[in-house]
Order: C-alpha cells, then structure tokens, then sequence
C-alpha cells in the first residue's frame, strides 16, 4: 500500500516518503507549508488513492481537545429525566462520539485530517498526546476505553500560527511542503487544466512567477491561486498575446482580482508599475 | 548505525531526540527508504526534522556527514587526498577523460601544476584559460569546460544523476525568518490572564440551573450565561533605535508573543526615555506620533503597563529638560515617567540587557529606582517574574 499522487493531485518524491513512512509506522503526519499548497487536500487525495474512509476534523480557535474525543449532553438528560423517557437510565445515550472516536471505531483504518490544528488553544496539541500515540482514550461517563481497532492515518496540517510543543512534534512525521518550481507547476497546471493550451500555460506561469517576484507583497499568490486565475483566463478566452505583450501601460496582469488578494499588493503593484513605466521614457 | 550523524544534528542545534532517532530506525528496518541516498535523504528528513527553520541546517549536516557516499556508487569520480587541497572537494573525471589527463602526463603532473598555481594565484577569478576561479577553461576550477578540469569549490554536481538535493540548500530563507522561542514567552504572559464573563449568553450555568430548578419545584429551568474570556488590557511601550539595536531580535519575540495572546493590547514607541509624543510607526515617527497626555488620557488606568527598553543613555536625558538627544524636551524624562506610573498602578519595566551588567550604567539605576525596583531582565525567569508583579 503505498501512495504515488493521484491522477488529481502531483505528489513530490519528498512528500511520498513522508506519507508512505507515515503509513507504514502508523504514526501521525504533520505538514506545514505555505497556504495554498495543497496541504489540506493532500489527506483527500491519501484517502482517495488508497481507498480509505476519509475524516475530516476542523479546528476553531474555540476548538477543544474533548470534543474531538466524545461530548456528554447533560442538558437533554435532563431534560429527558423530566419527560419521563426511558433512555434516560442508560447514560450512554447521551454520548456524543467527536471524530477521533469516529475514526478509532471504524472498520477500515480511515485518514483522519486534523485541519489547521494552530488555530487551537495553545494547550490543544498536548492534550490529544496520549490519543495519539496509544490511539485509545478512556470515557469517564460510561467507564469503557476506546481503543482503536485499525490505527488510522492521521493527516495534521498547520499555518504556523502558533508554535507546536515539542512532545507533541516528537510523536510526527513532519513535512514541509515548498513552493513547487516551475517544472512541477506545469505538471500540476496540467493535471487540473488538460485542455489549457500550451503557450497560455508557458505565458502565464511566467506573469505568475513575476508577480511572486515583486518585492513587498503581502500575500504572495500561491497555487490554488494560479489555478483560480488560470480558469478564469481560459473562460475569458483572451488573446494569448495580452499576457505576453511587454508594453508596460498593461503591466497589471488581466483579471488580477484572482492573483493579488490585498488591496494594498494591488496598490503596490500599480506603483511598480508605475515606476517601470517612468524608467522606459 | 547513524550515531554520529545523530550527535552531529545534536551539535548542529538541531532539536533532535532519542525517539526520533528510533523512529527514523524502525522506519528503515520496515523499508520506508530502498537503499537510495535520496530516499535515505528524505526519509531521515521527515523523522528528525520537525520545523522548517531547521530544514537549513539539516540540510548542511547532512551535506557533512554523507559527503562522499556518491563516490562510492559512481566510478567517474576520484578521491583527492586532503593534503592536497583544503577547498579542493572531489574530482570528477570520466575514464576517457582520465585516459586525456594520462596523456597530459597524469595525476602527478595535473596536481603539481594545480598547486603551482594556486601559489600563484591570491585572488578570486572567473573566465579566462588559465586561472582557478569559475566558469573558465583553465583544467583548474568550477563550472568549467576542460575535460581534465579538477573541480574546486563548486557545491552541486554538476552530472544531472547526481545532484544532491540537501546541497542546494533550498531552506536557506526559512532559517531565522521564523520567530523562535515564542512558545515559551507565551506560556509566560499566560500568567497575566484575567478571565471574565462578556458578551452574549451561550454557555450553561450547571450550579444556576440546579438552584433555579428546585425552586421551580424540580422542573427543569435552564440557565445560560456568557462565555469566560481573556480581559486584561495590556499597554506596551517600546525603545527603539539607538542602543536597542542590538535587542531587537528578543524584543520582536516578546512583541509577537504578547500580540497574539491578548486582545486589548496597544503598543507605542519612544527613543530611550519617555517625553511628550509617542508614536506608532517608527519611519513616521516625526509627522505622526500621538501626544503622551493623549495616550494617557485614552487608556484608562486598568490597562496593565509594560515598559521595554534597556535603559541605557545618558543621565541628562531623564533628569534634565532639555536633555533628550533628538529634540528639546520642555520637561525632564523624569516627570513624565512619574506622571505615566501615577496613572498606571500596574506597571514593569522589561531590560534586555543582562541583569549583571545592570550596576555599570547609571542611567539604569536611575530608571529602576523610578520603577521602585520593577525592573526586570528579558528572560523567561525575568518575564515570569515582572508578570507576577503585573498580576499582584
């Protein structure tokens, strides 16, 4: 069982090994990385190609470890209790499992994805350490351990928001994934774009890695960007000569909107573009 | 097996513990790398490192450590002894250009004209046919074009089959860009916390309800109330330029730290010692800055004070009117420290300079004695300790 990208989704050799290690020792996989990279689609992708249920668990900045694990609901106990129904004896009613019970319980090893687990509380990761490692947690409520039958494959990305603790990191696989060069943008353009022509392509990653160039944005355009932008190049069926001409009244790139998402990077631009149009008189 | 790779990651400050070194085992017995460097490269990689300001530095150990390995595979390429050359890092020659460097008058002959010249040569040299330097024709040199060159100096292979990926050193960048040690100012300023219920009722009050219910003769009356957050008011007040140059670093640290953790958090900045105007960004500072009466009018007096700076200048400057290095102040740094700390009962001042060196400088005895000793070094003791002073 091993994963080698999907006909969606260009994997590096360097991420295969990383998620291929992951899934042989059944131990957690971190990945960081630039947003926009393809981190969160990445454990679709896993669970795609091999087949596996896929789980995916949120994190909020209110975001609790527990909830993740079960919640009890005392409030419709109680309420129960007054209506005289009868599953109020039996307190296991009202457990709710989170999605890590999920994925311990299912029949199959599933992927569970831990999205953008930095936004958390700083404490979060430590107290999910024992469940990750052991894959088993204990419910007070009802006195019984769940322990996970299959080790599911667990996916956690992060924004870099907040440090994560060092325990917790030690447990991981960790990988960065980098900016792709252009070798590796062209093969992912043309798994999500086949119909794209050639020199569209060639041309537009070119304004595209220009405007990455440009010093002092705030937010630099990343794949699933030029992605966006590609897709509303093509339904706009612009003359492919727009993106190549050099004439530096049209330096702003068509249909920015897609690339440059600040109003300020925007800013930016046009007084750059401003100033290469100055130099040339 | 790897040991000494591992204690030379040790030695290279990279965070690396037992565990992952028997993660990194157990996933080469399980197969996870097939016998090829590069997926050795990648394998140990994402067990060992686990931040990418670390990828760097990984990356230079490991270029270290298993330097050589492709020799071993690849029979275009020699060893050089080491007495030969320092900088000289390996020769790559294939067997039909050894038979050409054979007919030059071989090993001995290249060697000895190499170290003639490099007597001969001091300086850094690029093109031309007969000096050591880049891009050249000379057989000495990197990134060259003689058949019989002796590479010298140049990091990547430059064969295609065996371009080393770690010596690239694609990382460089992310080395230093990121804060360290955030963490730990964090769990620090956690200690200021100050938990209050605000805002719209969402969560249950289970001690109310039980109380509300049985006087409803037990039938069930929920009570809801508002959520507990994080109230403290933080105001920090930063010195910048001169002398604090040098502490910029832990003073960004502590900025991003305190930043993320509270939600009332103001900031201003001021050059060595506070005066009359305060302001907010440092390249307009002269054109935009907020009068200090206004500041101190704006925050109300439960805003927690934090003081950052070093302290360091001259006596005239807090003593004196007139005494400011940049303009003229109508009144000494020293009415005005008073007048802020009149408002602000809760205040610190946090020193980067180390504690020891406190006693040599006047001007920090002076300042501290303001503060009535809240001074306190800008480490993790010194900023547990000012935070405790803040929460007193």
């Amino acid at each position: 069982m091993k994963f080698k990208g999907t006909d969606t989704y260009v994997a590096t050799e360097d991420l295969m090994i990383a998620v291929n290690a992951a899934i042989t020792l059944e131990r957690p996989l971190l990945i960081k990385g630039e947003p926009g990279t393809g981190k969160t689609v990445l454990a679709q992708e896993v669970a795609n190609a091999l087949g596996k249920r896929f789980i995916e668990w949120n994190i909020k900045s209110t975001t609790k470890a527990q909830q993740g694990l079960y919640e009890y609901d005392a409030v419709s106990r109680l309420r129960d209790s007054q209506l005289g129904a009868e599953k109020v004896h039996d307190i296991s009613n009202y457990i709710r499992p989170g999605k890590m019970w999920e994925a311990f319980t299912a029949d199959e090893s599933p992927v569970l994805l831990i999205d953008e687990i930095d936004k958390a509380d700083i404490e979060f990761p430590n107290d999910l350490l024992q469940e990750l490692d052991r894959m088993e947690f204990f419910v007070y409520e009802t006195q019984e351990t769940i322990k996970a039958t299959h080790r599911p494959l667990v996916i956690i990305t992060s924004n870099n928001e907040k440090e994560l603790p060092d325990a917790f990191l030690r447990r991981c696989f960790f990988h960065y994934i980098s900016f792709p060069d252009t070798e590796t943008m062209e093969r992912i353009i043309d798994v999500h774009h086949p119909d794209a022509k050639r020199e569209l392509v060639r041309d537009a990653l070119k304004v595209f890695f220009d405007v990455r160039e440009t010093p002092g944005l705030k937010k630099k355009p990343s794949t699933s960007e030029l992605l966006d932008w590609l897709k509303l190049l093509m339904s706009e069926e612009l003359p492919e000569e727009v993106l190549r001409s050099k004439d530096p009244s049209k330096l702003i790139p068509p249909l920015h909107g897609a690339l440059l998402k600040n109003e300020q990077d925007v800013h930016l631009f046009e007084r750059l573009a401003f100033l290469s149009r100055r130099e040339q008189r | 097996m790897f040991t000494k790779f591992f204690f030379t990651l040790k030695d290279a400050q990279v965070p690396v513990s037992l565990r992952e070194y028997l993660t990194l085992i157990e996933a080469l017995k399980a197969g996870c790398a097939e016998y090829s460097v590069n997926d050795f490269y990648y394998l140990a990689r994402t067990t060992l490192v686990k931040d990418e300001k670390n990828l760097d530095k990984f990356d230079r150990v490991f270029g270290h450590c298993f330097n050589g390995i492709e020799f071993l595979s690849g029979d275009e390429a020699v060893d050089i002894p080491e007495e030969w050359l320092k900088k000289l890092a390996e020769l790559s020659l294939s067997d039909e250009e050894k038979a050409q460097v054979e007919a030059m008058g071989g090993w001995e002959k290249l060697m000895e004209t190499l170290q003639e010249r490099l007597k001969e040569q001091e300086k850094r040299h690029q093109g031309g046919n007969k000096w050591i330097g880049t891009a050249g024709k000379s057989p000495f040199g990197a990134y060259g074009y003689n058949p019989e060159g002796v590479r010298i100096g140049q990091k990547e292979s430059r064969h295609r089959k065996a371009v080393k990926v770690w010596d690239k050193r694609e990382y460089k960048n992310l080395d230093d860009s990121v804060e360290l040690g955030t963490r730990n100012i964090k769990m620090a300023m956690k200690r200021l916390r100050q938990f209050a219920r605000e805002g719209a009722a969402e969560e249950l009050d289970l001690d109310e309800t039980i109380r509300s219910t049985a006087r409803n003769a037990g039938f069930l009356d929920l009570k809801m109330r508002p959520e507990r957050h994080n109230t403290v008011k933080v105001l920090i007040l930063f010195d910048i330029g001169g002398s604090m140059d040098d502490h910029i670093k832990s003073c960004e640290e502590l900025f991003s730290a305190a930043r993320s953790e509270f939600k009332h958090l103001e900031f201003y900045y001021f050059h060595n010692c506070v005066y009359e105007k305060l302001w907010k960004e440092n390249n307009r500072r002269h054109t935009s800055f907020m009068p200090t009466w206004d500041v101190l009018h704006t925050y109300p007096a439960d805003y927690k004070l934090i003081i950052v700076g070093d302290a360091t200048m001259s006596p005239y400057e807090i003593a004196y009117a007139g005494g400011s290095v940049e303009h003229w102040n109508e009144e000494a740094g020293q009415a005005w420290m008073e007048r802020i700390l009149g408002i602000y009962h809760k205040a610190v001042w946090l020193n980067p300079v180390p504690e020891k060196y406190w006693d040599y400088t006047p001007s920090v005895q002076m300042v501290k004695q303001l503060m009535t000793d809240r001074m306190f070094p800008l480490t993790m003791g010194g900023l547990e300790a000012a935070m405790k002073e803040l929460n007193r």
